[in-house]
């Protein structure tokens, strides 16, 4: 095509074709500082954290001197909070998004409920912190502490209170998400069942549920991965930093990995942030098996739906 | 029947716990502070220079607080609204469905990380590398900390924008291409217009994100509220304060322990005004185009 050829050519075209390949290239560089961010974080870790990685960080209690530190009663807190977390998550989000599915009439009461799960979404982490320290921590400190249940020696400041404070955070999070999984059911699923006279909550309990079951599964893996991660209103309600014993009820005080992570950060000395990068390691595989888990389930949901 | 109704109801009152949730943080956040707000006049809090609560006597201007985080939220932006706008234009236009398939998951693991994560990875790696640059910066600055929130709201603004880019109708593109536009200049006239109100709700969601973030700018800002526009120097923004406050000793009841409700409150508002503008801004375009 001659004439394409002298139109390119011309100046005026030269620019625009040089601006064209300019632009792209910066497109292109925007995604790869966000690869490099990630394999710098990821270098930056490994190399502060894996020296120290071994089964004795991992079994021992945290200690002044940095060497003989580890992550045992941060590791145990930390599934103490999930076990719970989940207890609670799990029977609440997946009841709501069927409320809000299956059940809610379209009205006023339900886009409210519905606009306001949309916004608690995006309310500040440490905002929810505030909100459990004054409610479970304080007014809810006969049941949080266990007193009321005969326990002594123990405060609200407690793995149920975190648990509590952590579930209302990952509610709105899970309840999108398994709406979500409950949308991606055919209609047809539903509208067979009534058929067969089967009422509105047979046909979720029988058809729906089990075609959005996996759907569910990863929305719940993610809200509590979400919640693995969270440190900033444990902090809020008074988790402790410095925990040399591993928690026998719910009721007893409790660290996290995320704060002990955060305790050897702040500290200045680079032993504590060796200590720090190999917690980190140790938090990024958990979460990493949690996402997998979460994947897998989403595959399974796909297939299950002829997706 | 009466089984149908009882299902409905259970189901109906844990849809209900996110409406307690919300009065919850609204009630908790506002008698505290009113009872704050008693004690301090709100002209102090709202108009005073210096936060230095431990202090005799006590100083509760929140101004100090609030350049803080603002600060934070600006230099964050700087960072991820320009390169996380490419990175989803990329995604959206130019990148094949194989490449998105790859890169996707890049930007979910970068967003799935911690936010304690982000701060360490502040101190021990960017704060460092910007010493090389900037020899005289302190360990703990704003410059650190708005680089690693930028980093941390990179992959929001990137997917959202994605979405919102890929929204507008390829006719709109196909037209331009017919005149004779290049592919680019179809992105900057067309594509980036067409879809400027979710793109705009992606800019402002993750500059609520970065205001309210907490771990990562507590580690890598320090704890030294000042009013500045500066970010070689070392700042503290508001839910750094809160941080600060609730590792150290501050029984119930006391002033010190209504300041973190206070400042609390702020936090909430400014996040809550942002994220609503931010939502509007999206159901405008889904509107348009739906």
């Amino acid at each position: 095509m001659p004439e394409a050829t002298t139109a390119i050519t011309a100046p005026r075209d030269l620019r625009r074709v040089l601006y064209e390949r300019l632009f792209m290239l910066a497109c292109l560089l925007a995604i790869i500082f966000g690869i490099l961010a990630l394999l710098a974080l990821i270098y930056g870790i490994l190399r502060d954290g894996l020296t120290r990685l071994d089964w004795e960080f991992i079994t021992s209690f945290p200690s002044r001197r940095a060497s003989s530190a580890g992550i045992y009663s941060a590791l145990a807190g930390t599934l103490w909070m999930m076990a719970l977390v989940a207890l609670f998550t799990v029977p609440i989000g997946v009841l709501s998004a069927i409320y809000l599915e299956e059940f809610a009439p379209k009205n006023r009461l339900t886009s409210l409920i519905q606009v306001n799960i949309a916004n608690l979404a995006g309310v500040p982490s440490i905002v929810y912190g505030l909100l459990g320290l004054a409610i479970f921590v304080r007014m809810l400190e006969p049941i949080t502490s266990g007193q009321a249940f005969g326990f002594a020696n123990t405060s609200g400041r407690s793995i149920l209170s975190g648990s509590l404070t952590m579930s209302l955070l990952i509610l709105p999070m899970v309840i999108t998400a398994c709406q979500e999984a409950l949308r991606a059911v055919p209609q047809s699923h539903r509208h067979a069942a009534l058929a067969l006279g089967s009422t509105c909550w047979e046909a979720v309990r029988h058809q729906v549920l089990p075609a959005a079951l996996p759907g569910m599964l990863t929305s719940v893996i993610l809200g509590l991965s979400r919640a693995i991660g969270e440190t900033a209103p444990l902090i809020t309600i008074g988790a402790l930093t410095y925990v040399a014993f591993v928690p026998r009820s719910p009721f007893d005080g409790f660290t996290v990995l995320p704060i002990q992570i955060f305790n050897w950060a702040s500290r200045p000395q680079a032993p504590f942030h060796e200590n720090a990068a190999a917690g980190i390691i140790v938090l990024m595989v958990v979460l990493l098996l949690f996402n997998s888990a979460a994947i897998a389930f989403r595959v399974i949901a796909r297939r299950r739906l002829g997706m | 029947m009466w089984r149908e109704r009882v299902v409905r109801a259970i189901t109906f009152l844990c849809a209900l716990v996110s409406i307690g949730t919300t009065l919850g943080i609204i009630y908790v956040l506002v008698s505290e502070s009113v009872q704050f707000f008693a004690e301090v006049s709100p002209f102090e809090f709202f108009g005073g220079t210096r936060w230095a609560p431990r202090f005799s006597p006590p100083q509760f201007g929140v101004l100090p607080l609030l350049n803080g985080t603002l600060l934070v939220a600006v230099g964050a932006g700087a960072v991820s609204i320009p390169l996380g706008l490419l990175a989803g234009v990329y995604l959206s236009e130019y990148a094949s469905r194989r490449t998105r398939n790859l890169l996707k998951p890049i930007l979910e693991l970068l967003a799935g990380v911690p936010t304690v994560v982000y701060g360490f990875f502040a101190i021990t790696f960017i704060t460092p590398l910007l010493q090389r640059v900037f020899p005289d910066l302190p360990i703990f600055n704003a410059l650190s900390a708005a680089v690693v929130v930028g980093v941390m709201t990179f992959p929001i603004v990137a997917s959202l924008s994605e979405d919102a880019l890929s929204a507008v109708p390829r006719e709109l593109r196909e037209g331009g291409m017919a005149m004779g536009a290049t592919r680019g200049e179809v992105i900057r006239r067309i594509v980036i217009p067409g879809a400027l109100s979710g793109v705009m709700s992606a800019f402002l969601l993750a500059l609520s994100r970065a205001v309210g973030e907490t771990m990562a700018v507590t580690l890598a800002a320090g704890a030294d509220p000042k009013v500045t526009l500066s970010f070689f120097t070392s700042i503290q923004t508001m839910s750094a304060y809160i941080v600060q406050a609730s590792l150290g000793d501050t029984p119930h009841g006391t002033i010190e322990y209504q300041t973190i409700f206070a400042v609390g409150l702020t936090l909430f508002v400014i996040t809550l005004a942002m994220n609503f503008i931010a939502a509007k801004l999206v159901g405008r375009y889904r509107q348009r185009y739906a």
